[in-house]
């Protein structure tokens, strides 16, 4: 069986990093697993945590009344689920849910923001690699809402 | 005497042979062939399509080239002229000319590993391209349609898509900009469905078709993954008239896209899409 820092290492995230980083990050991060349905994070909760998807799909999801739950972007294996714990105040704003059985590493948000607040290059070195990842999404995000498919596309 | 064999502006009267609806306000006319009209097509290329007593519109074809007897037009309800044919059933008349353009660079593709990025409507012109290479498919080498649309709705072609991911020599992913349960699929836009996708860049060929906008990112997209400009052509829409490169309507910097196009080299387009309101 791999250990932690053996499956932080690989993870594509994580590609390239630093061991002594990946030896940081794994002293905060456990393994973790989820049922089909089950719910990673929910929405107003705080975020504690984020995952790095090893295994299954993860729908992300915003419920408003009349309009029921909506799946506006899908998640699996490489990717990562949780950014609300990089900024106050600390909440989730949406949904993720287990689409099938998903594997994942659990890094433990209060945990590594002490670490990368005593250790900046580390802070940064996280920085790094979330900000291309908010980036696509945000780009991503705009190209849902302008609707490009729609009659006028 | 000029015949529409002779004459790309001299259109010739067809009659609707089949009419199928493939997803909300779009619709899949057959046609039926004209003997003085010209015979084959490349996939990629367009006839001018009119309705009668409203205006004539590009439509491109979507059907098999290997059948070019059967003239087959994928439609969506937009405004009135293409509104119109979509109300046309079997028996009706309609006019067209063509074929015309530039098709899809199927010549570039033997030996070479294949990415279709599709998105809405767009998967219309690219199924000709996709129903030869399923033809040839041992000239290619990775095959993978990479399909976005607004939502599980709106999926065009739905039996064919299912048809061509069974048979596992073409890989097809499928995503949406939005989904209500019971989705299972992808949800996110489709260049997000680019770097997980399996393809050598060094020896890819890419044919993006959809809205513009959704276009650029494709194609920047696919640069990102290593393509070469010079390896992705785009299917872009401009205000076709004459569709000869006569009237200058459909004009995009250098091109003409009605003559030059519909398909382009991205290297010679990249800098012409980049400016507002060309």
């Amino acid at each position: 069986m791999q250990g932690i820092e053996q499956i932080i290492t690989e993870h594509s995230f994580f590609a390239g990093i630093d061991p002594a980083y990946t030896h940081l990050i794994s002293s905060c991060a456990k393994n973790t697993r989820f049922d089909p349905g089950q719910y990673l994070l929910q929405q107003g909760a705080r975020a504690e945590q984020f995952y790095l998807l090893r295994h299954g799909r993860v729908v992300l999801e915003l419920s408003g009344p009349g309009r029921g739950t909506v799946t506006f972007q899908t998640l699996g294996p490489g990717e990562l689920v949780g950014v609300s714990w990089l900024i106050p105040p600390y909440r989730w704003t949406y949904d993720a849910k287990a689409l099938e059985l998903v594997r994942a590493i659990a890094v433990d948000a209060l945990c590594l923001r002490t670490k990368s607040e005593a250790d900046h290059d580390l802070g940064y070195e996280l920085m790094k690699r979330f900000m291309p990842v908010l980036v696509q999404r945000l780009h991503g995000a705009r190209l849902q809402l302008l609707d490009v498919y729609g009659a006028h596309g | 005497m000029d015949t529409p064999a002779t004459d790309p502006m001299c259109p010739c009267v067809v009659r609707v042979r089949r009419r199928r609806r493939d997803g909300p306000g779009v619709w899949t006319l057959e046609l039926e062939a004209h003997p003085d009209a010209p015979n084959g097509f490349e996939a990629g290329q367009f006839n001018m399509v009119t309705a009668f007593g409203v205006g004539e519109v590009p439509i491109s074809f979507s059907g098999d080239p290997a059948h070019p007897e059967r003239i087959v037009h994928t439609i969506r309800a937009v405004g009135p002229v293409s509104s119109a044919l979509t109300r046309l059933g079997p028996g009706a008349s309609l006019a067209i000319r063509g074929p015309l353009g530039t098709g899809w660079p199927m010549g570039e593709a033997p030996g070479r590993d294949v990415v279709l990025v599709a998105g809405g409507l767009g998967l219309a012109p690219l199924r000709p391209a996709i129903y030869r290479l399923l033809a040839e498919r041992a000239r290619y080498g990775h095959i993978t349609l990479l399909y976005g649309t607004r939502s599980p709705k709106d999926i065009l072609f739905r039996r064919e898509l299912y048809a061509w991911r069974k048979r596992g020599d073409i890989a097809v992913e499928v995503t949406v900009d939005h989904a209500v349960e019971p989705w299972h699929g992808h949800v996110g836009v489709v260049t997000g469905l680019i770097g997980p996708a399996r393809f050598d860049p060094r020896r890819t060929l890419a044919l993006v078709c959809g809205p513009e906008i959704m276009m650029r990112f494709a194609a920047e997209a696919l640069a990102a993954a290593g393509l070469a400009h010079e390896a992705i052509y785009l299917s872009l829409e401009r205000n076709m008239k004459c569709g000869n490169g006569l009237c200058g309507h459909c004009q995009l910097g250098g091109h003409l896209i009605c003559r030059d196009g519909p398909v382009l080299r991205y290297d010679g387009l990249r800098e012409a899409l980049r400016v507002r309101e060309l």
